[in-house]
């Protein structure tokens, strides 16, 4: 019974982490309506950023996240600005497949900068640290701070999106863009704007993800996945449902992997076609068609 | 009077569409100009074009003294230039309130608050933190005037604004754009309805098929020429 509750618990703390995963994508298409093939392997160059700060610099590993996460929210502004921008059309075809190529350049200049071995950041007695809530149940330290600054992060997205000004642009850039340059709204400033807070939450995501586990340069791929399934079964543009999505998803792969070593990712997997085949709106969806 | 807006030989139009052949036309510091004109004579492009939702292929755009022709789009609403566009398109996302809020996105100063709409459109105060297009059409048609003049502008252009609306409610549209050109602003209208352009503008402005084909105070036109520039009969 135990061991259920634990395996449960940890699927729901794992949730915490896709959730970060899902946000940054959900974002990106929320309002430029644009599908990044590169998000994860953003999250995988963020994870080796980290590692590269920490070992050059001697941060310590979650410190590594004030260098991280403004470097890249420059970065991703600068790419929104001067490259995504200008696929931006009718065709949705080429932001794919660019993002597509920038995913290739992504993993293989990360092989060529760190090798195909599997790296870690070593984050010391707090990878193993716990809470006992007795009767052989236990919560990670770590899982449950990736958790709280899940929703964290998403709060302060929501604030964003519903209560400043910047947040109101982007809604209405996203409903209809022509009419909110009527308004005096620059789109693709605000396409940018956009995209460095995508990738500050990939920057989070990316140092977490290093922190809980190793990573390789051809991570990238498995996680966008992740991040996919996360924002579809919580619904297309919805903040919250990508943490009740990432925690689905979270709890299916725990599962799976308690049944059977193998078929963590498989259940993970399933949970997300059974959620496409009896609700493909998703659980929680706010975008709406145009 | 002063010249605020002059386009001299404004040509515009869509890929290898030319809708407007050489516009000649200016608004004065308030005063108030129709153009009507049949379907496809060009309107909404050369409203458009003002309002920097497209780009103009050739000749001049001047406003303010200052030559616009190349601008980028979101700077026309810095100018002061705002326009309540064809069909209203209010953002369905954000509420009544939100949508007036991104009118003001320029942060033009001015007279134009949200209190002072909510003075001018009492009911959208009723319904301010309703989804804008729950709304019945006038009350739409208010929340799109009250987001231009949020802006603060100095020149609105209103496009069509009676378009699909009960006439009580196209009356009462056209009392309150004569309250809001009290505040001395300047206004280009686009109508169908001739009867109403005659009323609310000092002068009239005929398009017919991308050029200006009459032009005059709504007392000096006789009906004869305004059919003879509208249909080209």
């Amino acid at each position: 019974m135990a061991e259920w509750i634990n395996t449960l618990l940890q699927g729901v703390l794992l949730g915490g982490l896709y959730a970060l995963f899902a946000a940054g994508l959900s974002l990106s298409f929320g309002v430029m309506r644009m599908i990044n093939i590169a998000h994860g392997d953003m999250i995988v160059f963020a994870g080796y950023a980290a590692i590269f700060t920490a070992e050059h610099l001697g941060l310590p590993p979650a410190l590594t996240l004030l260098l991280v996460a403004p470097a890249l929210a420059v970065l991703g502004y600068l790419a929104q600005r001067l490259v995504f921008n200008r696929t931006l059309g009718d065709d949705v075809l080429r932001p794919l497949l660019l993002t597509f190529g920038l995913s290739i350049v992504i993993q293989n200049a990360l092989q060529e900068m760190f090798s195909a071995d599997v790296r870690g950041l070593d984050i010391g007695p707090l990878a193993t640290a716990n809470f006992q809530l007795g009767g052989d149940v236990a919560i990670g330290v770590l899982p449950l701070l990736v958790m709280a600054t899940a929703v964290a992060t998403l709060a302060a997205l929501q604030w964003l999106f519903r209560q400043t000004r910047a947040g109101r642009a982007f809604r209405a850039t996203s409903d209809d863009a022509g009419t909110a340059q009527l308004m005096g709204v620059n789109r693709q400033h605000v396409y940018a704007l956009a995209m460095a807070i995508a990738s500050a939450v990939v920057a989070v995501a990316g140092v977490f993800l290093v922190m809980r586990t190793t990573i390789s340069p051809s991570d990238g791929p498995a996680r966008l996945l992740y991040s996919f399934e996360a924002v579809i079964i919580g619904g297309l543009g919805s903040l919250w449902g990508t943490l009740l999505g990432g925690t689905i998803l979270g709890v299916a792969q725990a599962v799976g992997a308690k049944l059977n070593p193998g078929w963590g990712v498989l259940s993970g997997h399933l949970a997300f076609l059974l959620v496409l085949m009896f609700r493909p709106q998703g659980l929680m969806p706010k975008t709406r068609d145009r | 009077m002063k010249r605020l807006l002059e386009t001299r030989s404004l040509t515009a139009g869509y890929g290898d569409f030319q809708a407007l052949y050489g516009i000649d036309f200016h608004v004065d510091d308030g005063e108030a100009v129709a153009i009507i004109g049949a379907n496809g004579a060009g309107k909404t492009t050369f409203l458009r074009t003002l309002a920097g939702q497209l780009r103009a292929t050739g000749g001049q755009l001047r406003f303010a003294d200052e030559n616009i022709a190349a601008w980028h789009g979101h700077r026309m609403a810095e100018a002061g230039i705002a326009l309540v566009p064809e069909g209203r398109r209010l953002f369905p996302s954000l509420s009544v309130e939100e949508n007036l809020l991104m009118g003001a996105y320029t942060r033009r100063p001015g007279p134009w608050t949200l209190a002072s709409v909510f003075e001018l459109f009492p009911v959208l105060c009723e319904f301010r933190r309703r989804p804008a297009t729950e709304l019945s059409g006038g009350q739409q048609q208010m929340v799109a005037m009250g987001r231009a003049l949020m802006s603060n502008p100095r020149l609105l252009l209103c496009d069509e604004i009676s378009l699909g609306l009960a006439p009580l409610v196209v009356r009462e549209i056209y009392r309150t754009l004569s309250q809001i050109r009290g505040k001395g602003l300047s206004v280009v209208l686009v109508e169908q309805d001739i009867g109403q352009a005659m009323k609310a503008a000092d002068r009239v402005v005929c398009f017919q098929e991308g050029r200006v084909s009459l032009e005059g105070a709504p007392g000096t036109l006789s009906r004869e020429q305004i059919s003879q520039a509208y249909f080209g009969v």
